[in-house]
């Protein structure tokens, strides 16, 4: 199994990586060999085995809908790199909406 | 049954409505930070909802159950397994990377709401595809009047809970799609679901929209789909609608463009100008790269617990309408009005209706006079200084014959204005009921004055006697016309 290079490309594209052509190179052969690991998987007949939503054999755990105390906005900025004591500040981006 | 005229428009529209409401929980989905709204930037936030390393989600059980209270007053099914996935992208607004969300099993689906014109335009049932549950991003705020070149990010709306409900492409005009969001929001409100408020942006609408045009060789075409964000007000939705269908024709006799030839478009609806415009070209989905959410176990959901929501949701809207027509004898028109106006309008009604005795009376006061007063003043029911028991009394004494209606709208209006009691006001404004010797004595007087009206009644013409009501008024303004009337003919009939 190998990976195309085009794919690469892609998939550092949706993950903001800046790849040089080298880069790109090592990614793709070494990204194909973890494919190409775990498409050996494809060798079983699992035909008959419910797809797995989560390793841990537990469910439903939930909360009360109880209001616990939340951070200063002091505290919640302190890492930011860019503040003005009330808002996380970013580059500005415009023309464009998240998609929730 | 006649024909609907014809439609002026050359196609059909074909709309379906993709809908997010945020949960009235306390809390948001994953953490016990408040949702309440207006809170100053970033106050309400923790290590979870702000993506820091190490945190872990809890899924809200509040969150969950109000979820399924929509979905099953959309007659979805609830899957009996439900799990969560991660929707990566990148925005500022997203702290972890990724929201999230639900993807292959979301815990409802296949639904649908019924919309019914009450002028008889329409009746639509519109399928739902699927209600999930997911969490919301923050707000980016961006000022370029203040000449900054940076966006200010606030994360109070982070990780609150969100329903997301699609809808089929069943919607066939703009007009069916603001009715259908209408009846939407009333249902979701009704439940408690959520306060729906626009403004506040606890409900955003997307809408997808193409027109299928009948060609004369029997075919016909499908403009490609486009989908319209940033309508502000179920207004706009319908407004945004009406132009992007007409601007679809045109693009469509200029290019002949159809769906499957280009890819899906976005598209903005600016208010002001009342245009849409394009946006950049979204993500194909599979770029999302959902996988399931592995610091989230999954949900499952047994019927014992569907029937325990189920119990306790009360009736829908659609229902009250017909008890509310059955049970108080008022038209389907009156039912649609009170129910329209929400959960506590109708148990307002009810109880002056119950505490009168009728339905239609106590819905005329509350539609010509409660609702109206509540319009002017800009006012919620629950802050109405006059309470069911004292309209109730109002009421009462006008149908006992104390006072006339409009006599009785005075008095309503002097307790609203003082805060005062009926009975103070009655007794304050010198509205004493009139007694029945009292109004003997008046009617005599009134006869003895007006000669010819004696004649005219006493020729047959009973409606004469209506010109004695105003000058009865002038003497005795509490005097109830109804029963000046009676008085004076039997008195003339005796003569
Ligand atoms: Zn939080």
């Amino acid at each position: 199994m190998t990976l195309a290079r085009k794919d690469v490309a892609k998939v550092a594209m949706l993950a903001r990586l800046a790849l040089s052509d080298a880069e790109l190179d090592t990614m793709t052969s070494e990204l194909s060999k973890i494919v190409g690991f775990v498409s050996l998987l494809e060798e079983l007949d699992t035909s008959a085995v419910a797809p797995l939503a989560h390793p841990l054999d537990t469910q439903n755990a939930f909360r009360d809908d109880v209001p616990r105390p939340s951070l200063t906005t002091a505290e919640a900025l302190q890492s930011a790199p860019h503040h003005d004591g009330e808002c996380f500040l970013v580059p500005a981006v415009l023309g464009e909406t998240g998609a929730a | 049954m006649t024909k609907p005229a014809a439609t002026p428009e050359p196609y059909t529209t074909v709309i379906g409505l993709e809908v997010h409401v945020q949960l009235q929980t306390n809390t948001k989905l994953f953490c016990g930070c408040s949702t309440k709204f207006g809170a100053p930037p970033n106050t309400q936030v923790c290590p979870v909802c702000l993506g820091l390393p190490g945190s872990l989600p809890v899924m809200n059980r509040a969150a969950f159950q109000l979820a399924m209270k929509a979905a099953l007053a959309l007659e979805c099914r609830i899957a009996p397994f439900t799990k969560w996935d991660r929707k990566n992208y990148f925005y500022p607004d997203l702290p972890k990377g990724y929201q999230i969300s639900q993807f292959d099993l979301p815990f409802s689906s296949d639904g649908w709401l019924e919309v019914v014109d009450p002028k008889g335009a329409f009746a639509r049932k519109v399928g739902i595809i699927r209600v999930h549950l997911e969490e919301d991003a923050g707000k980016s705020m961006h000022d370029e009047a203040a000449g900054t070149a940076d966006t200010r990010i606030d994360l109070n709306r982070a990780g609150t809970p969100l329903c997301e409900i699609v809808t089929q492409p069943d919607l066939r005009s703009p007009q069916e799609a603001r009715a259908w969001l209408n009846e939407l929001k009333l249902l979701l409100v009704y439940l408690g679901v959520s306060d729906c408020n626009m403004q506040e942006g606890s409900l955003r609408v997307d809408a997808n929209v193409n027109l299928h045009i009948p060609c004369p060789d029997g075919s016909v075409a499908k403009t490609p789909i486009v989908e319209i964000k940033n309508m502000n007000s179920f207004r706009s939705v319908e407004r945004a609608l009406i132009y992007e269908a007409a601007r679809q024709y045109d693009e469509w006799q200029a290019t002949g463009a159809e769906l499957g030839t280009t890819p899906k478009q976005t598209r903005g609806w600016d208010d002001p100008a009342g245009v849409t415009r394009a946006q950049r070209h979204k993500e194909e989905s599979s770029d999302y790269r959902y996988f399931p959410d592995p610091d989230l176990v999954p949900v499952t959901v047994s019927e014992a617990e569907i029937a325990a929501v189920r119990a306790s949701m009360g009736a829908p809207p659609t229902v009250l309408r017909t008890t509310l027509a059955e049970r108080w004898k008022i038209s389907a028109y009156d039912a649609d009005v009170l129910v329209n106006q929400g959960r506590e309008i109708v148990a307002y009604f009810e109880e002056v209706a119950t505490r009168v005795g009728e339905g239609k009376v106590a819905s005329n006061w509350l539609q010509q006079d409660v609702l109206r007063t509540l319009n002017e003043r800009g006012e919620a029911i629950a802050a109405f200084p006059i309470r069911p028991d004292a309209l109730a009394d109002l009421i009462g004494r006008v149908q006992q014959g104390d006072f006339d209606t409009s006599r009785g709208r005075e008095i309503f209006a002097e307790v609203l204005a003082s805060g005062r009691s009926v009975a103070d006001v009655v007794a304050s404004l010198g509205i004493a009921a009139v007694g029945d010797d009292e109004l003997i004595a008046l009617c005599r007087e009134l006869i003895t004055a007006n000669p010819k009206i004696v004649a005219d009644v006493q020729g047959g013409k009973e409606q004469a006697a209506a010109g004695l009501i105003g000058q009865a008024k002038k003497k005795n303004p509490n005097v109830n016309p109804a029963k000046v009337r009676q008085t004076c003919i039997d008195l003339i009939k005796a003569m």
